[in-house]
């Protein structure tokens, strides 16, 4: 993974986004406070606005800082949920480099490590996490397996959309949709449905 | 929606321009990060910072000054502010003493406070508020809300602060406070956020939502409307069930407005609330009405029932010379 991949996605991520407002909006009305949209666009124009800053870096640098201004821009839960992924998976990245599958697959498990500590979350409670873990352990154990890069991408995008899917069924037990009880059951969670677009976002551009 | 904008983007620095001019000899702003000081520092005292998202003023700007906050951190409309405001203001507030935070048990802000208080180099410690009783269930480890109450933590741990006690004392008396106090709100309109455009939940006419939360995020049930002696009674028996006073207790009773709800209405709620609690054979001896931990222009109110001791009614009676809390000085 080469800086120049991360400011495509970056921009690939700032555009999906933005085409899935109404959908992310509304699932944030019914169960959320319907701010997520918001910083989740916010977050996406800052990172793009520093193209240039971050062409000069190495990715893990790029990865760092991405992390810190995300911290300190977006706030709300996704702030240092958000920020926590990108400097966790920017140390790993650092120590171990990101020239291979199964390197880049450890500092995506390094982030979704940092992510359920910071939220005190795991898998099952109606949480981004509900995308992040599945897809983390599909990518650790077909990279380790040396999978095809098309299947590969195939099976990530797949656990995404199943994990985001299946918060529909779940009673929320952390963020503002727990206050809900089981009224929130029923509706797919806005933070599982903004990682599921951006994964999904991710993978296409890894194809090309 | 109908507000007043130049540009949505300018809303809240503008807004913190305008009360920083409007109390400049009380506080001073200072811009990215954001967050507001007291326009003169204090010394040989922990320093009392809260925050969170806005769009609950006068909570917490309104609280900066003597008796009350050092410094207060104002997060994007009902977004919690981050680390880095934190941090600053930390820094330019601590003189010695220690910082304690005050933060509403929201997961952002307990999240964001967190990574603040791993950045410090000073000794630090906080109390998190959570006197929200809408939604009790205690397997959620976020936990009740933090809601109108937080003032009334913010008011006496403000007191203690000024005479020099340590950090560790000024920590377990607002653990204290936090502990012998209840909320609930009820909302009869919804708030619209200015970024999102419209409003933050449908709710008919002949509706009101039981146990709202301060960003219009749902609570116990909707229901139909009914008279204000039936919703306040509602209210107070949460309030009653969670904090099971004695006979005889002593408390202060705060009837706080979302913004959209008329004083003349939150004195009918006062009057309601305050006949149910010396039937219960309460003995109410301070009180505060007004708009406190609003929701942008949300109709609606909390009521809150806070047990008095010595120590805590002392803190509440002294002096305090803030933006929206003036007594005594």
């Amino acid at each position: 993974m080469k800086t120049e991949f991360i400011l495509l996605a970056a921009r690939a991520v700032n555009d999906a986004i933005l085409a899935n407002e109404s959908e992310i909006e509304s699932l944030d009305r019914e169960i959320g406070d319907g701010d997520h949209f918001i910083n989740m666009k916010r977050g996406c124009a800052t990172i793009v606005a520093m193209h240039d800053e971050l062409a000069a870096l190495t990715p893990d640098a790029a990865l760092q800082k991405i992390g810190m201004k995300l911290l300190s821009t977006i706030g709300g839960a996704s702030g240092p949920l958000i920020g926590s992924f990108f400097m966790a998976m920017a140390k790993t990245a650092k120590e171990q480099g990101t020239g291979t599958l199964p390197e880049i697959a450890a500092a995506f498990a390094a982030g979704v490590e940092a992510i359920k500590h910071r939220g005190k979350a795991d898998v099952g409670e109606k949480t981004m996490l509900d995308v992040l873990i599945p897809v983390s352990c599909a990518f650790t154990s077909l990279a380790g397996q040396g999978a095809d890069h098309a299947a590969l991408l195939d099976a990530l995008k797949r656990e995404a959309e199943q994990g985001m899917l299946a918060t529909r069924d779940l009673v929320a037990t952390k963020g503002r949709a727990a206050f809900l009880g089981e009224r929130a059951i029923g509706h797919i969670d806005p933070g599982a449905k903004s990682s599921q677009v951006i994964i999904a976002t991710v993978c296409d551009l890894a194809r090309t | 929606m109908k507000k007043f904008i130049n540009k949505i983007d300018d809303l809240l620095v503008e807004s913190l321009s305008g009360f920083a001019a409007a109390h400049h000899d009380l506080v001073s702003l200072h811009l990215d990060p954001n967050y507001l000081t007291r326009a003169q520092k204090a010394t040989n005292k922990v320093a009392l910072i809260s925050g969170g998202g806005s769009g609950h003023e006068p909570l917490h700007s309104g609280f900066i000054g003597y008796g009350m906050l050092d410094a207060a951190c104002p997060g994007h409309v009902f977004t919690s502010p981050t680390p880095d405001q934190m941090v600053a203001a930390a820094e330019a507030v601590e003189n010695g003493k220690g910082v304690l935070f005050i933060v509403k048990n929201y997961a952002g802000d307990v999240m964001n406070f967190e990574m603040a208080a791993e950045m410090l180099s000073c000794e630090h410690a906080t109390v998190l508020t959570s006197d929200d009783v809408a939604v009790v269930n205690s397997t959620y480890t976020t936990g009740r809300r933090g809601v109108a109450g937080t003032v009334i933590v913010e008011k006496v741990v403000g007191s203690l602060a000024e005479t020099g006690a340590s950090l560790a004392a000024c920590k377990a008396l607002g653990d204290k406070v936090n502990s012998r106090m209840a909320s609930m709100g009820v909302a009869l309109t919804s708030c619209t956020v200015p970024a999102a455009g419209r409003p933050t939940f449908d709710i008919e006419t002949h509706e009101l939502e039981m146990g709202v939360g301060i960003h219009g995020e749902p609570g116990r049930r909707r229901e139909p409307m009914r008279s204000a002696d039936e919703i306040v009674a509602d209210l107070v028996a949460a309030i009653l069930e969670d904090l099971q006073p004695a006979r005889g207790s002593e408390v202060l009773l705060l009837v706080n407005g979302f913004t959209g709800t008329p004083l003349m209405e939150l004195y009918v709620l006062y009057n309601s609330a305050a006949k149910l609690l010396e039937q219960r054979g309460l003995n109410i001896t301070r009180s505060l009405v007004g708009d406190y931990t609003t929701s942008l222009e949300m109709a609606g109110a909390s009521i809150t029932v806070c047990l008095l001791d010595d120590e805590i009614r002392r803190h509440w009676d002294a002096p305090v010379h803030t933006a929206a809390l003036r007594w005594g000085k």
